[in-house]
């Protein structure tokens, strides 16, 4: 392989990428050299198992990535502005949809809502962390350098072009020739490993390690949407591990699973990618039904309206996510009875959808509704999830969507429940439990520009997009002729998205505005809460609770205020508290997963082995290892909470 | 405060009057709000049936959220009022969960009928043209068998005359969309699949590829010309007699990736391969020809 094909070249804007990844490598290694941070970079993150640190690395990389995502969105809607538009070619715009769509979703909507989950589930239900805090790194570290391997497709060896959804035969060898695919295939298995590696950790963290007194009924909502997201990975992410592992096997050593060829069937890849594929997207919709949840029962104040049916219809809608898969290609030709079958199957989906719905909006009833910031992004949704939500259920009609299937009013729709769902309950997350974090609140000023900017953005985005696809606009279209009458909404549409781009600006300058003049939060209750999160500091001790809190209630920290003081430790309560050690091989692991994925990306072997071997070698430590942990002492934990309290 | 409440009150206002604006302004280019046959008449009087109960949701779901927020906004004056602890209302909750039932009920019962109705010809007293359809990369090959004429990128058909498309796939998926015509489907490679579409009136309408097929695929468009009967004939004899015949090697050009103007030839490769029989996926042929005359007789003439 010549050097030319390595690194990818010939584009103004890859080279002027090139430049700002060596200047940002650059920048990042003279910043930790000279503060002298590599040590405290080392001890405090690349070893930490600590559930609130690994959340915020989570968030981290989920922030760059909705950045990085939404350039993506940004170069098409550019390119897609007027008719004819020579801003991209085609092979260039078909990379940028691909990789929109993937890290959007596995880069960006994931580990967000992984990150919150692990910051704040074993918060809510008072224990000191995950179940098995080593393999949380590690979900974390695969996560991570998978994403790398994804990124640097586009700098070295080329971007995949065959779409997110990566359809056979266009992803096979003889219609993708090239790097791209390989990188599709091996970065989203590195990190669908950590996924579901995730998934059994909080299954297993909700259901052994909740505070004395929390019955599975007492759960906050949002620990019960993780659990049942936790099932829906455990029982999703192996069928895309497998689909993965063929597309490998069809890339790299020449196997006919899905090619066109000696048997292979192209339509076994699409049902086997969307049996996954549909319950992901209610892996990234549950959670952000969850925070919502939270989020409008504190600021109505008031107890959560008929959590007995939000629970049940959170389990309703994850059954049914394993059964609608086909609604995915109607138009593949299976015949009216399955057709049928999936189509209903799919309108049941608004069924328990409509109750939440119905019960948010009673649970603000009667409420005292205070809009902050992230009570805004919780209120948005409603009307903007309503409208992608029964623009799901038109299209859930087989017969009807043959004339929707793969238009923009599909894209209308998806961004719709994506956008709205999931983004927006990213932001109302961050915003909520930003105190919770780093011990200090976003600006609210900042934060409220920022959601009207971008929920008003959004709506000029994406609502003639539903229209552009009854004009007959197909979706992943590079260019479009003019005379069509597209081009007054697709005009509207990118300004829409220019609009998106400055919010997420404006959400950006209040991280940093608010690090330096954020509001401290002192009482670790910044807003009147009612889970056992706000129990505790803010950012709370290492070990969370210095005592274990005992749960009576649902919304339990609420009844601690109302029956008494709140959540309150006598000294002599205390007792030497047990904590995982930091350990660094899960990142080190991690680093040979990567390498071991770059040399199958290239098909070099020999590297792919070396660094096989060093992951092998890595777990048989980990077997030996029988370091089980340290005791913090009663007088360490004396001495913390005081410092804590003269905070206070 | 004051001025987030103004805000949310226009941001109401906008969606219906953008609606209204979109729809005085450019409703011809609607395409799929614009029939040209039955199919797509059936389509969209599916859509409309959907639409009303969609915007009476909305409407529904809008005004007790837009209430709700009005009267139960912290303000000044209601300072003291702290909010009951209610757990839910079974009542209330029953019926917000038969409601949606009842809705879906209604939209899946003809649903189910139209899904079942699309696999058969509009009308049974004429019969129907089959024409083969095969993408390749980038363009359309239209086959009519009975007529032993081919064309690229553009198809002809009579009015009122149901037309069996039968699509397959020389290459990457596509899907053969006419949305005036008509809701789309796959063409795929080593399959066959079946479109019944069906035009009203004579004139012209845009093809296109729905799905995404690599480089090219924004550039495969198509036409369909709807002719009477009397011009749809003479324009076959015309083809059968004047147009060059096509051959192995021409066709292999045409396969080739890339883009290609219209053409037209007095004969068909059907003659020599069918891409639905390639690349067998159900073992020898023979058997998989004893499927597809199941499904043959499963999908129409009923």
């Amino acid at each position: 392989m010549k050097w030319s094909e390595f690194f990818v070249t010939g584009e103004p804007l890859i080279y002027a990428a090139d430049v700002a990844i060596v200047l940002t490598i650059i920048g990042i290694v003279f910043v930790l050299t000279y503060f002298k941070k590599w040590k405290w970079l080392w001890d405090e993150w690349l070893t930490t198992v600590d559930h609130k640190k690994i959340g915020i690395m989570y968030i981290i990389c989920a922030v760059l990535m909705l950045f990085r995502g939404g350039v993506d969105a940004l170069l098409m809607r550019a390119q897609l502005t007027v008719p004819n538009m020579k801003f991209l070619d085609a092979q260039h715009y078909n990379e940028i949809f691909t990789t929109h769509g993937t890290i959007m979703i596995l880069f960006m909507a994931m580990p967000f809502l992984i990150g919150l989950m692990n910051i704040v589930v074993p918060l809510q239900i008072g224990a000191r962390d995950v179940a098995f805090p080593y393999l949380n790194a590690l979900s974390f570290w695969l996560f991570f350098f998978g994403a790398l391997l994804f990124n640097i497709s586009f700098v070295i060896g080329g971007s995949p072009d065959a779409g997110w959804t990566a359809y056979f035969p266009l992803a096979s060898n003889e219609f993708s020739p090239g790097v791209g695919n390989n990188y599709y295939a091996v970065a989203l298995q590195i990190s669908g490993i950590g996924t579901l590696m995730t998934g059994i950790n909080f299954l297993v963290t909700i259901l052994k390690m909740r505070a004395p007194g929390m019955t599975l009924m007492r759960m906050p909502m949002f620990t019960w949407t993780v659990l049942i997201t936790s099932v829906l990975i455990i029982f999703a992410f192996p069928v895309f591990t497998v689909a993965l592992a063929l597309m490998t096997f069809d890339r790299l050593f020449g196997t006919q699973f899905f090619s066109m060829a000696n048997g292979g069937m192209s339509m076994l890849w699409a049902n086997l990618f969307w049996i996954w594929g549909h319950p992901e997207v209610y892996i990234v919709i549950l959670p952000s039904f969850g925070i919502f949840s939270e989020i409008v029962s504190t600021f109505a104040r008031k107890r959560l309206f008929g959590y007995k049916a939000m629970v049940g219809s959170i389990v309703g809608i994850a059954f049914l996510s394993f059964i609608v898969w086909v609604h995915h290609f109607f138009t593949m030709g299976a015949g009216p009875a399955v057709n049928s079958f999936f189509s209903i199957t799919t309108m049941a989906i608004a069924i328990p959808t409509g109750v939440k719905v119905f019960n948010w909006l009673f649970t603000l009833r009667k409420g005292k509704i205070r809009l902050t910031t992230a009570m805004l992004w919780s209120l948005a949704f409603i009307p903007n999830f309503v409208i992608g939500g029964v623009t799901g259920v038109m299209l859930a009609m087989a017969a009807a969507d043959y004339q929707y299937h793969n238009s923009y009013f599909l894209i209308a729709h998806f961004h719709y429940v994506l956008i709205a769902g999931t983004v927006f309950a990213c932001f109302a997350g961050i915003h909520y439990w930003y105190p919770k974090m780093f011990g200090h609140l976003l600006n609210e000023h900042l934060g409220k520009w920022a959601f009207w900017l971008f929920m008003i953005g959004f709506n000029i985005c994406f609502f003639p997009m539903y229209f552009l696809g009854l004009m007959g606009m197909t979706r992943r279209m590079y260019t479009y002729a003019a005379g069509l009458g597209w081009t007054p909404l697709n005009v509207v549409a990118t300004i829409g998205a220019v609009l998106m781009g400055i919010g997420f600006i404006v959400f950006c300058y209040n991280i940093y505005y608010s690090a330096r003049y954020g509001e401290r939060d002192m009482t670790g209750d910044p807003w009147d809460g009612r889970t056992l999160e706000w129990a505790t500091a803010s950012p709370p001790a290492h070990y969370n609770f210095p005592v274990v809190p005992e749960v009576t209630d649902l919304d339990a920290y609420w009844a601690m205020k109302k029956n008494g003081s709140g959540y309150e430790v006598k000294e002599e309560q205390l007792e030497p508290i047990h904590m995982p050690s930091n350990s660094g091989r899960p990142f080190l692991i991690s680093i040979a997963f990567f390498f071991a994925g770059f040399g199958l990306v290239f098909k070099w072997f020999t590297l792919a082995i070396i660094a096989a071997i060093f992951i092998i070698l890595g777990l048989i430590l980990r077997s030996f290892d029988d370091d089980d942990g340290y005791y913090i002492s009663v007088d360490e934990i004396k001495r913390t909470e005081r410092l804590a309290r003269k905070g206070a | 405060m004051k001025h987030g409440k103004q805000r949310g009150r226009k941001w109401f206002s906008w969606l219906p009057l953008s609606l209204l604006l979109l729809l005085s302004g450019c409703s011809e280019n609607i395409v799929v709000l614009n029939p040209k046959g039955p199919v797509a008449k059936e389509q969209y009087d599916l859509i409309m049936w959907s639409i009303g109960f969609m915007l009476f949701i909305i409407v529904v779901v809008f005004a007790l959220f837009a209430a709700v927020l009005i009267r139960y906004r912290e303000k000044p004056e209601n300072a003291d009022y702290e909010p009951p602890d209610e757990e839910g209302n079974t009542l209330l909750e029953i019926v917000w969960t038969a409601i949606p039932v009842i809705i879906v009920a209604a939209l899946a019962i003809p649903t189910v009928k139209s899904t079942f109705a699309l696999e058969k010809p509009p009308r049974h007293d004429v019969k129907p043209l089959t024409i083969h359809v095969t993408s390749a990369n980038w363009k359309w090959i239209f086959s009519y068998p009975e007529q032993n004429i081919e064309t690229v990128n553009y198809v002809n058909i009579p009015e009122d005359v149901p037309v069996k498309f039968k699509l397959t796939s020389a290459g990457p998926m596509n899907s053969f969309w006419v949305p005036e015509l008509g809701g789309q489907k796959y063409a795929m490679d080593g399959m066959e699949t079946q479109l019944i579409l069906q035009a009203d009136h004579p004139g012209s309408y845009m093809g296109r590829s729905a799905n995404f097929s690599g480089k090219q695929f924004a550039h495969m468009e198509f036409e369909v010309v709807a002719q009477t009967q009397d011009e749809f004939d003479k324009w076959v004899k015309e083809v059968q007699q004047t147009a060059p015949k096509l051959n192995k090697e021409k066709y292999g050009e045409i396969l080739k990736p890339g883009l290609v103007g219209r053409m037209t030839f007095s004969n068909t490769h059907l003659e020599w391969v069918d891409h639905a029989k390639q690349n067998s996926h159900h073992g020898d042929d023979e058997k998989r020809n004893d499927r597809h005359g199941d499904m043959e007789s499963d999908h129409y003439e009923h």
